[in-house]
């Protein structure tokens, strides 16, 4: 970090993280307006919140980007890859927020901090991912960590949720604190906390160093735990299994970006010249989360529960593009975590358009029938979960299509047949959901809820996985310009 | 011209036309008569618009016709590229033709949910013209396994008792093949920098690249043939699928995997076909051999005409690698070019007939509800339309002279003696087996005294029936009588195939 401090210097960059500072007030005059409200009227903050997350992404579109700009003393970072993730995260957060209004009224927990601490963690997300320094970097991984905690254990009076907040704090902190021991040997190792800085310390010879590899290890711990991927993944069942499925679906999409983005960031942004080292690391996490993850999701009875270790899987692959080292291989990885992403809200979205009233609608066999009950919408969960399986032309199966080719980039041809050999695993559970829908009759002949606007945009986001399966082209084509 | 309908794009349509119906037909839930007959408007339809993919297709050229070519995904150089040669556009037709027998077969005895049977026909029907069009490797998996959703569906809800056992394990056992071809042609398109077909078989490969390659197709192909040892998901899912999803299972969906081979393993790796020939050559004649045996002990009618399916198939993938040996003896490609036209007239009659007698069985079915041999016995008696007919297709099976089933079969027993005589013996015994279970299945269930009450009652066929066995028997007996225009069709494909089979591409 530079040594003087240079006020003018930093003035000048806060333009470029004009998004972030938006949503920080926005957010803020959310939390004082929602205390003015009734309950009758509390539908506004989850309208304010909602308007909010567009006008920052009209923010993120809107800021010219010809190369990477490092700016606030090396703090802060934009770059395609970052407007990217960041609106997709602003979308994500947008359909989670309507997916979840109706379900927060059922339950009567439609409280404004559900939405404000929604929106913090969405600032630290959109901090996350524009980190230029491991400073920033653990600030913004902070900030949305602790609003997860809090949004789980949201719901005061469930037993379950205040469970998996206190085991979600627990390990998410000692996880934080791997991290942290690990950025603190890196910054011991090559003296800068900017990543360009360390980039450029590693590239110059320090990469042989073994002191930097156990700094690679603890951070690897770390990014492994935020995504979930095996052995670190202990918490991601329980957590997804008891929180209130609001927060469900807001860990399984958004906060998943962001531990993208964090993986970005500290390994081929910051430790791209010893890549060698942490590639071995993540072959093992890769392999174990898509063996472990397939093959226990068999066994779960619980949708929210077969969802965890379907992510565990699915992280597998991510990590499959990462582990390439390749630009064409994080092209790959970043195509398929948006389209998990966009896939996942929609099968927790229809998680929550199921639930009523004292029923939370997470039980297997609460989608038996579902045909009969409502034919559109057992085609929309039908297409996400052949998406998830990863079954042409679905989104799913050009994301698996770009991380197999990413690994065979590199000769790791052995790694694409386990790769595809456990998505077959896979294959199994995703059509068990399929086979409940389709093949068995109904349980109960209660309607499907949900207000209109729900209904329209969980169709919408179903078709999205349809349409782009169909046409990736463009999607592709992001990516592609993102990480170049 | 003909490849002028449309502005040239006559496949596109025969593609796009009945999937997009089947969508509008699964909106029709609430409405089954009109559900139905629009599925019958559309099936008709694409049948007609086959018809000028027929008449305007030029015999004399191996070249791909009726050519569409778009760019799609441009980041991995896949192009929406399609075409038909002498090989896929009979395929085509028998797809086409195919459906709309369905469409008709299934019109009163789809007891729920109609609208989404009519209409997951039509989806498949559209799928599978893709898989034969499609010329470009990436288009190809899409549509390949797209294709394995709607059966999944049809096995799963209109299926008998076992069903959902029975369409997992179909679904599986097919998923797992396909993803190995995946991984293979992902290793093809990185060398090749394109998805394009034409580029993966100009492409150079060395040996060992290509016996992985051929192996991963293999896993793909032999799966969906199906070849022995990888046969079981078969008898399980024709014994449960409904009458239609059988008659698609046997008539189409079988040839997928033998046009598998001879788009992709023969083409792309010719040199590992060479010398992996006599593994083929084996599970094909185990196939016709030990199922042919398999097959006589069978006591469900449908689970018999699986196995009958499995040992037929194995006579096409048999005349699809017996010509390599013949090419070693005299150096020419006459040996190869007999076995590969045999191979692909085997295809299309067998997808008559099995399809025929699926709907026999069918068309029984649906009066006595049972598949039980044991349940028959006498039907000629009150029956005597429906017998005559089921007496045609199983002599058409067993091989008779003057029916299609004659035609494939001797074109490979002839290659396969100028190979080898013992292979011909063996693959002569199939026709001593078929003939056995075949007739033995018809002497039980058709003739004899009738055997018990609800044999006795059974009606003849109505008009619906009679329309649509009938029509196929005329195409068995047609095929059988005057395969020249269909062996016409293929000849300059299978030549040119052929030749490329002889040109070693590690030399390249």
């Amino acid at each position: 970090m530079n040594a003087t401090f240079n006020p003018s210097l930093y003035n000048a960059g806060l333009v470029y993280a004009r998004p972030e500072i938006f949503l920080t007030i926005a957010a803020c005059a959310i939390l004082m307006l929602d205390l003015m409200l009734t309950d009758a009227q509390r539908r506004w903050t989850g309208i304010l919140s909602v308007i909010s997350l567009g006008i920052t992404a009209v923010l993120v579109v809107g800021q010219p980007l010809s190369t990477r700009i490092v700016a606030l003393g090396g703090l802060f970072e934009l770059d395609r890859m970052a407007q990217v993730l960041k609106v997709v995260t602003l979308l994500t957060v947008a359909v989670v927020f309507v997916y979840s209004t109706d379900y927060l009224k059922r339950r009567a927990i439609f409280k404004g901090e559900y939405f404000v601490l929604g929106l913090f963690a969405t600032l630290g997300a959109m901090v996350l991912i524009s980190a230029g320094s491991l400073i920033t970097l653990y600030l913004g991984l902070e900030l949305m960590s602790l609003s997860l905690y809090a949004m789980v254990a949201f719901d005061r009076d469930s037993g379950i949720a205040a469970e998996s907040a206190i085991k979600y704090f627990v390990l998410g902190s000692m996880a934080s604190g791997t991290l942290l021991y690990g950025m603190s040997i890196i910054y011991g190792m090559t003296g800068s906390l900017e990543l360009a800085g360390i980039a450029n310390a590693v590239g110059a010879g320090f990469g042989a160093n073994l002191g930097l590899v156990f700094g690679i290890a603890f951070l690897i711990v770390g990014v492994g735990f935020k995504f979930g991927a095996v052995p670190f993944h202990m918490w991601i069942p329980d957590v997804y299994e008891g929180s209130p499925t609001c927060v469900t679906v807001f860990i399984g999409t958004a906060s998943k970006l962001a531990a993208f983005a964090l993986a970005m960031r500290l390994l081929p942004e910051a430790l791209g010249a010893s890549q060698a080292d942490w590639t071995q690391m993540l072959v093992v996490l890769s392999v174990l989360s898509m063996a472990i993850g397939n093959i226990v999701a068999i066994a779960q009875f619980n949708l929210k529960r077969m969802l965890a270790y379907s992510t565990i899987s699915h992280v597998g692959y991510v990590l499959l593009g990462i582990l390439s080292g390749t630009a064409q291989g994080y092209q790959a990885a970043m195509f398929y975590m948006i389209s998990y992403v966009v896939v996942a809200a929609g099968a927790f979205g229809m998680i929550l358009l199921l639930a009523r009233q004292g029923f939370e609608a997470d039980k297997l066999e609460d989608f038996k029938g579902l045909n009969a009950r409502s034919p559109w919408f057992a085609g929309m969960m039908a297409i996400l979960m052949f998406s998830l399986a990863g079954v042409p032309p679905f989104i799913g199966f050009w994301a698996k299509l770009g991380v197999i080719q990413a690994v065979l980039g590199v000769q790791l041809t052995w790694l694409a047949v386990v790769a595809v050999l456990f998505s077959v695993v896979g294959a199994y559970y995703y059509l068990r959901v399929v086979k409940l829908m389709y093949f068995d009759e109904p349980g109960d002949a209660a309607a499907i809820g949900g207000s209109t606007l729900m209904r329209t945009v969980l169709s919408a986001n179903a078709l999205l996985v349809l349409g782009i399966g169909i046409y990736p082209g463009a999607l592709l084509l992001l990516c592609q310009r993102a990480l170049q | 011209m003909a490849n002028l309908m449309f502005g040239g794009h006559l496949l596109s349509v025969l593609i796009w036309l009945p999937v997009i119906g089947g969508v509008v037909v699964l909106g029709l839930n609430d409405r089954p008569e009109l559900a139905k007959w629009l599925s019958l408007l559309v099936s008709a339809l694409a049948l007609l618009l086959s018809v000028p993919l027929w008449s305007g297709f030029a015999t004399g050229t191996a070249a791909m016709q009726f050519i569409e070519r778009a760019p799609w995904i441009a980041t991995i150089h896949s192009e929406y590229y399609i075409g038909v040669d002498g090989i896929s556009m009979p395929l085509i037709l028998l797809t086409t033709f195919t459906t709309v027998l369905i469409v008709i077969a299934g019109w009163t005895n789809v007891a729920k949910r109609v609208a989404q049977y009519f209409a997951a026909f039509l989806i498949l029907e559209g799928l599978m013209i893709g898989v034969f069009a499609a010329l470009d490797g990436a288009l190809f998996y899409v549509f390949w396994e797209a294709m394995l959703i709607p059966m999944f569906i049809i096995i799963g809800i209109w299926g008998g008792p076992r069903r959902v056992y029975a369409t997992i394990k179909f679904f599986l056992y097919t998923f797992v093949g396909s993803l190995l071809m995946l991984v293979a042609l992902i290793y093809m398109y990185l060398k090749s920098g394109s998805y394009e077909l034409a580029a993966f078989q100009r492409l150079p490969l060395s040996l060992a690249e290509q016996t992985f390659i051929f192996l991963a197709f293999f896993a793909a192909f032999a799966v969906k043939v199906p070849m022995f040892p990888v046969h079981t998901w078969l008898p399980d899912a024709h014994v449960e699928a409904p009458t239609g999803g059988s008659v698609v299972l046997a008539a189409i969906m079988l040839k997928m995997g033998g046009y598998g081979f001879l788009r992709f393993s023969l083409p792309i790796a010719p040199d590992a076909s060479r010398t992996l020939d006599w593994l083929i050559i084996a599970l094909s004649l185990i196939a016709v051999v030990y199922i042919g045996f398999v097959a006589l002990v069978q006591t469900d009618m449908k689970k018999l005409i699986a196995y009958s399916s499995i040992a037929h198939m194995g006579f096409v993938t048999l005349g699809m690698f017996i010509g390599f040996q013949i090419a070693a003896h005299t150096g020419k490609t006459s040996g190869i070019e007999m076995g590969l036209d045999g191979a692909l007239v085997q295809m299309l009659s067998h997808g008559l007939v099995s399809g025929a007698l699926f709907l026999s069985v069918g068309v029984m079915y649906d009066r006595v509800h049972s598949r039980e041999i044991s349940a028959y016995g006498g039907v000629v008696n009150t029956m005597p339309k429906f017998a005559a007919f089921m007496v045609l297709f199983a002599l058409a099976n067993s091989g008779l002279p003057g029916t299609s089933g004659f035609v494939g079969e001797f074109l490979v027993i002839l290659a396969s003696f100028k190979a080898n005589v013992w292979y011909a013996f063996l693959a002569g015994t199939a026709l001593v087996l078929g003939a056995a279970y075949t007739l033995w299945l018809v002497k039980r269930v058709i003739f004899g005294e009738v055997a018990n009450a609800k044999v006795a009652a059974l009606k003849d066929l109505n008009g619906r029936e009679f329309l649509v066995l009938g029509v196929l028997a005329a195409a068995v007996l047609l095929v059988g009588v005057w395969p020249a225009p269909l062996l016409d069709v293929m000849r300059a494909t299978t030549q040119h195939l052929a030749e490329q089979l002889l040109l070693s591409k590690v030399a390249l």
